[in-house]
């Protein structure tokens, strides 16, 4: 039971991040059709903010994170005006193509900035951790996991509740039509992209401290955020949310109860089921075709 | 148009000759090794090591008169890319002999070209016991198997009052190969083998395998892994207040860089270690480990890559020996000289033994390993 107990907390922990790195990829992959493969970079470079800031700066860490949010969006931004912008009308196999080399090119020069050993970063959290009867769990985790759930909730806020996030949604919908209210389409799709890249940074600079920072670091977080993003509904905010914490709860009870060879499995394993069952995901409304 | 396509080709071809001609003043060795990908630290330490040994042999004179020239390739710590890389190193760069391919999984993917080409290949890391008993004569190995660290470890692991033993290990041959081979020698000494629990090589988040393996009644853990993933283990363990004693074996734990990145976490664990640079007067050959260990220093890398670098190091200094005994660069009279080469490596002599089934042995040494235990953020002999 304890140790069930002890899976559970992981679980609430490690889906909290994971639904940040959903949320940030929903909005570029499923709202504006874009498959991101420079997501799993900007979760890297958030990363590598962290590290800038607390290790090679000696500033404070919790400054870091709105830090690594800004150098997302900004990063964001740069990569639709000179990548995505130039290629509005072609196909999406060309944006993919221009996106997969834009990930190996970012991700190359990490490598070459900051070198293939791992850095870690000190924290101002104590190194014992939260022990509540037969469940612990580190200080940091806890941060991390309330950080994330903030981050999630004005997400939601901005694309639910604000004129921005009004306008962002009818641009997706239908541009010629958006475009002829007097959106300013341009605009809203550099700062879709923006906002998207600046959650994917968040994430990482979240979990970079937790984890080790590394050059590949990105990869598997953006294999798991494409995964979250299929299971939740493409553009789907509480889809995604919930979708991370059904990922993270798949990973613990399966790593837990069944084989920990196949964790990262059981993942792949619940969205072959939702794409077989209900290809719209799991939490997508039902949608009007034609 | 034609006169230009003219010229191009004939500058191409000059260049091609002019290069071939170079070329044919240095002896090549070919080095395999993952400098991107999940294993990019330790690879480019290794590569890193590998240079020391060239510089230091072409500083004397190089070998049979030529200097050596290393042709180095990154496997992007990917078996597919290894092979490829290998066939490369063979197919165009006409290498001789090579180095490589530092993991068991791209050693184990390398091992058919080498057959195929009839070429010979120093193993500076890989642990894996297949590697050396699977009929490959091409297979000349320094690093110690997970065997012979279990053998090493069975003569230590009645003073550790070691009673039940859980695994944790990373998903590839290398982990699974050591989870087996020390499971067998645990069984031997009437020592209990708990749970044997894996993980994805770049796995970040081991908390579902650590919260399983703090329920079992075992005192103790064996991981194998690479020091990041270490790391994350320490880590993570102690957030989960899991209160068993750590051993790590495997010989890429990185001592140095586990304390600096996992802190306290790192106290009280306990790691089988094949190379003591803290302490060069122990080692098998003070002198060159003293050198080596000065050169790196030298060459402003970092001290903690020294556990990793020395296994390059060693190793080029293997191949080219068997080259300078062969008399001439050629794959089968290298791989002809390399049983009766004897080199001072910085872990114990470098003298290959017969491995694997009779008439197809592959070359496997006898390193020496050691048990080192971090207290208080530094690393000391265990003493027993």
């Amino acid at each position: 039971m304890s140790e069930f107990l002890q899976h559970l907390v992981n679980m609430l922990v490690l889906g909290g991040t994971y639904a940040l790195l959903g949320i940030g990829l929903t909005l570029i992959f499923g709202i504006m059709n874009v498959v991101n493969f420079t997501h799993g970079v900007l979760y890297t470079l958030g990363a590598y903010v962290m590290f800038i800031v607390v290790q090679e700066l000696g500033l404070n860490f919790f400054l870091a994170l709105p830090v690594a949010i800004v150098v997302g969006w900004a990063l964001g931004a740069i990569i639709e005006l000179t990548m995505l912008r130039p290629l509005r009308d072609s196909d999406i196999d060309t944006t993919m193509l221009v996106m997969i080399g834009a990930w190996i090119a970012m991700q190359s020069g990490t490598l070459w900035i900051w070198g293939g050993v791992a850095k870690s970063v000190a924290t101002p959290f104590p190194e014992q951790p939260l022990v509540l009867g037969p469940v612990s769990v580190s200080w940091l985790r806890l941060f991390v996991l309330a950080a994330a759930a903030l981050l999630i909730v004005v997400t939601y806020f901005l694309i639910n509740r604000t004129k921005l996030g009004g306008a962002m949604r009818a641009t997706f919908q239908d541009h010629d039509t958006a475009s002829l209210m007097g959106v300013n389409v341009d605009l809203i799709n550099t700062s879709t992209f923006a906002v998207g890249s600046s959650l994917a940074a968040a994430a990482g600079a979240l979990l970079g401290p937790v984890y080790v920072i590394f050059p590949q670091m990105g990869d598997l977080a953006a294999v798991k955020a494409f995964a979250i993003v299929i299971l939740g509904g493409l553009g789907n905010i509480t889809g995604a949310v919930l979708g991370g914490f059904i990922l993270a709860l798949a990973e613990e009870l399966g790593a837990g109860y069944v084989s920990s060879g196949y964790r990262d499995a059981m993942g792949f394993l619940i969205i072959i089921a939702v794409l077989i069952v209900k290809p719209t995901g799991l939490f997508a409304r039902s949608e009007r075709v034609g | 148009m034609r006169s230009t396509v003219g010229r191009v080709s004939m500058i191409a071809l000059a260049l091609a000759l002019l290069s071939g001609t170079v070329g044919a003043e240095t002896i090549k060795i070919g080095v395999n090794e993952p400098m991107t990908g999940a294993f990019a630290a330790s690879g480019t330490y290794v590569v890193n090591g590998a240079k020391i040994a060239a510089d230091e042999i072409n500083a004397k004179g190089g070998i049979l008169g030529k200097q050596i020239e290393l042709v180095i390739e990154d496997n992007k710590s990917n078996p597919t890319e290894a092979a490829a890389v290998a066939e490369k190193l063979i197919t165009r760069d006409k290498v001789p002999v090579m180095m490589g391919a530092w993991g068991s999984s791209l050693t184990l993917a390398v091992m058919p070209k080498l057959m195929e080409y009839e070429t010979p290949m120093v193993v500076e890391t890989s642990s894996s016991g297949k590697i050396t008993t699977s009929g490959n004569p091409f297979i000349f190995r320094i690093s110690p198997p997970s065997a012979i660290e279990a053998v090493a470890f069975k003569g230590i692991v009645d003073k550790l009052n070691l009673k039940k033993a859980d695994f944790l290990v990373i998903n590839n041959d290398w982990g699974r190969g050591t989870a087996e081979d020390f499971g067998m020698m645990f069984k031997e000494k009437g020592i209990v083998v708990g749970l044997v629990e894996t993980m994805d090589q770049g796995a970040q988040d081991m908390s579902a395998q650590l919260s399983k393996i703090k329920g079992s009644d075992s005192e103790t853990l064996i991981v194998t892994t690479a020091v990041d993933q270490l790391t994350l283990i320490f880590k993570q363990a102690t957030a989960l207040g899991l209160k068993k004693r750590i051993i790590t074996t495997g010989g890429s734990q990185n001592p140095d860089q586990i304390i600096a990145q996992a802190g306290a976490a790192a106290n009280g664990t306990m790691h089988l270690t094949t190379f003591l640079p803290w302490f060069p007067e122990k080692t098998p050959n003070p002198k060159a480990t003293e050198y080596f260990i000065s050169e790196w220093r030298k060459r402003g890398f970092d001290f903690a890559g020294c556990t990793e670098s020395f296994r390059g190091y060693d190793g080029i200094r293997t191949a080219a020996a068997a080259i300078e005994k062969a008399g001439r660069a050629e794959p089968a009279a290298i791989k002809a000289a390399m049983w009766s080469i004897d080199v001072k490596g910085l872990n114990g002599d470098i003298i290959f033994k017969k491995s694997g089934p009779e008439g197809k042995e592959s070359g496997q040494s006898q390193p020496n390993v050691y048990l080192i235990e971090i207290n208080d953020g530094k690393i000391g002999m265990k003493t027993l």
